[in-house]
């Protein structure tokens, strides 16, 4: 079998390998750059505008005269942060609602999902502008607008967890054993749904970047002067008719291709967690 | 004057001795939404006695085992429990009720948090109640070590998750997490249903002992006939044939149809 062939039961070593490369060099490049080439976001260069991509500006120049490559990096960079923090912060609020509503059962249960049912039934993303209209503009409010609108899917999934685990005979040996709620919640609930949640979260990140990226570019997001993914297309929409293409095309890729790369792997992480293909390894 | 359980117990709990470790009186439970799988079931163990309950599989003996362990609330009837009567169920049942009942499940794999080390199986109860203080490992050994080592667990075998080691190693370890807060009354719910001989013969051993050291009552519900009738002293046959609430007469209670041996 040549690697690029995907095993049966849908394994790709191959992409899986492909996606921790990318993420593992733009990972270092989001760290180490700013150590060595400090962006000053305020600055331009008028008489360096629109210049093709060079040697010296593998990306060529925007606009402003600004490097994209640099502002690229700069540009993931926040992107990144924004989107983990966001995902994270949604997968931990999902898993507290989640994990209490299929513990807690009965009325609670009920009244959690409905208003479940009432977050998912308003767009996320107009939701995350309303939210984002009550700040002024910065990367708090970004990540509140999008943690906040995220939580809804973590909480499902919890809670379907929790409400098929709960049944167990060893949740039964525990309570006979004296526990408690709260430690059964603690000790044999919860840890047997962090990863489905930690799942969860990662699968989350690169949807964040997606909307971080999508406030920034209808200009709800972070402050225009920053360097930001969704900022730099916003900027350099006029252009691109122009014929000059790569101050749109690079911050395009720099969303696309990351994402793409964390949802691979978190694509090769579901496979590992896949209760039935872990059974049919231990046979 | 010696003290003995009598003494402080009613005056007609003087005149006939101690009350029973557990009474379950017209039970009928069942799952929402399906017609009752027990019906009207009375039975008693008495302090410090061994009772069998045979019945075929389905019957609805192991949800009488989990009404009896206030594991599952009952549609009708009541229990009582050194006659003290029962009120709550799971988390709504006091916590002494409930940590004096010792219950052996079936299956092991299921009966056990896969998470957990043998040892940690073993000692979560102590941890639960805080009868030992949840980070204190070297007091929770006090307790496992001793109890392992009677039920036939090895100490390398104590480090090992419950995928590692097999069902008969899974029950020894699930066997004494329900003895490890020494419990009056111990059920135990075709707990030899899916091991060998040997495994069984330890198990059975180690029951008795345990119950020999602490006179704890005993309830063993299973199939075996003949391994109950070596177990126990008094079998109860089950009713074979549940019949309907509405039709025909009701079946004998087991009060009626238990004989001694």
């Amino acid at each position: 079998m040549t690697p690029l062939q995907p095993e049966p039961g849908g394994r790709n070593p191959m992409r899986t390998r492909v996606s921790a490369g990318i993420v593992a060099v733009l990972a270092l490049a989001v760290l180490s750059v700013p150590l060595f080439f400090p962006l000053d976001q305020q600055a331009v260069n008028l008489r360096e505008t629109l210049l093709p991509p060079s040697w010296e500006h593998p990306f060529g120049t925007d606009g402003s005269g600004r490097d994209v490559l640099l502002r690229c990096v700069y540009g993931l960079r926040v992107s990144l942060f924004v989107g983990i923090v966001a995902a994270f912060g949604a997968a931990l609020i999902g898993t507290a609602v989640g994990a209490a509503a299929g513990l807690l059962g009965g009325r609670t249960d009920r009244f959690v999902m409905r208003i479940v049912d009432t977050f998912s039934s308003v767009p996320h993303l107009m939701l995350g502008i309303f939210i984002i209209a009550m700040f002024r503009p910065g990367v708090w409010p970004v990540i509140l607008s999008i943690g906040l609108t995220h939580w809804l899917s973590t909480t499902r999934i919890v809670r379907a967890e929790v409400l098929s685990l709960r049944g167990r005979p060893y949740v039964d040996a525990a309570v006979s054993g004296g526990a408690s709620r709260i430690r059964v919640a603690t000790r044999h609930l919860v840890p047997a749904v962090l990863p489905q949640a930690g799942l969860a979260a990662v699968l989350l990140v690169p949807h964040a970047v997606w909307h971080e990226t999508a406030l920034s570019f209808l200009g709800l997001g972070l402050p225009s002067h920053q360097a930001s993914l969704g900022n730099m297309i916003q900027d350099s929409r006029g252009t691109l008719l122009a014929g000059d293409w790569w101050p749109t095309l690079f911050p395009g890729l720099f969303i696309i291709v990351p994402t793409l790369a964390i949802a691979g792997l978190a694509g090769a992480w579901r496979e590992r967690l896949n209760p039935r293909r872990r059974s049919e390894l231990m046979l | 004057m010696p003290s003995t359980p009598e003494a402080s117990g009613s005056a007609v709990q003087r005149e006939k001795g101690p009350a029973p470790a557990l009474e379950l009186r017209s039970i009928t439970a069942g799952y929402p939404g399906r017609p009752p799988v027990v019906r009207d079931v009375s039975l008693t163990v008495p302090a410090g006695e061994s009772v069998a309950l045979l019945g075929p599989s389905g019957c609805g003996k192991s949800t009488l085992a989990r009404v009896a362990a206030l594991l599952h609330r009952p549609d009708a009837g009541s229990v009582s429990l050194h006659g003290a009567p029962v009120t709550g169920w799971r988390y709504r049942a006091p916590r002494a009720q409930r940590t004096s009942i010792g219950f052996v499940f079936q299956q092991p794999r299921t009966a056990a948090d896969p998470r957990l080390t043998l040892a940690d199986l073993i000692a979560e109860p102590l941890r639960a109640t805080r009868a030992v203080p949840r980070r204190d490992r070297a007091a929770a050994d006090e307790h496992v070590r001793p109890l392992a080592a009677s039920v036939g667990l090895t100490g390398d075998l104590l480090t090992r998750r419950p995928h590692e080691v097999s069902d008969g190693q899974l029950q020894r370890a699930c066997l004494a997490r329900a003895l490890v807060l020494r419990p009056s009354l111990l059920i135990c719910d075709e707990m030899t249903a899916m091991l060998d001989a040997s495994t069984t013969a330890t198990l059975v051993n180690a029951v008795e002992s345990y119950r020999a050291e602490t006179g704890a009552a005993l309830l063993a519900i299973g199939h075996d006939r003949p391994l109950l009738t070596r177990w126990c002293a008094r079998l109860v046959d089950y009713p074979a044939l549940p019949v309907p609430a509405s039709a025909g007469p009701r079946p004998p209670s087991l009060r009626e149809t238990a004989h001694h041996h």
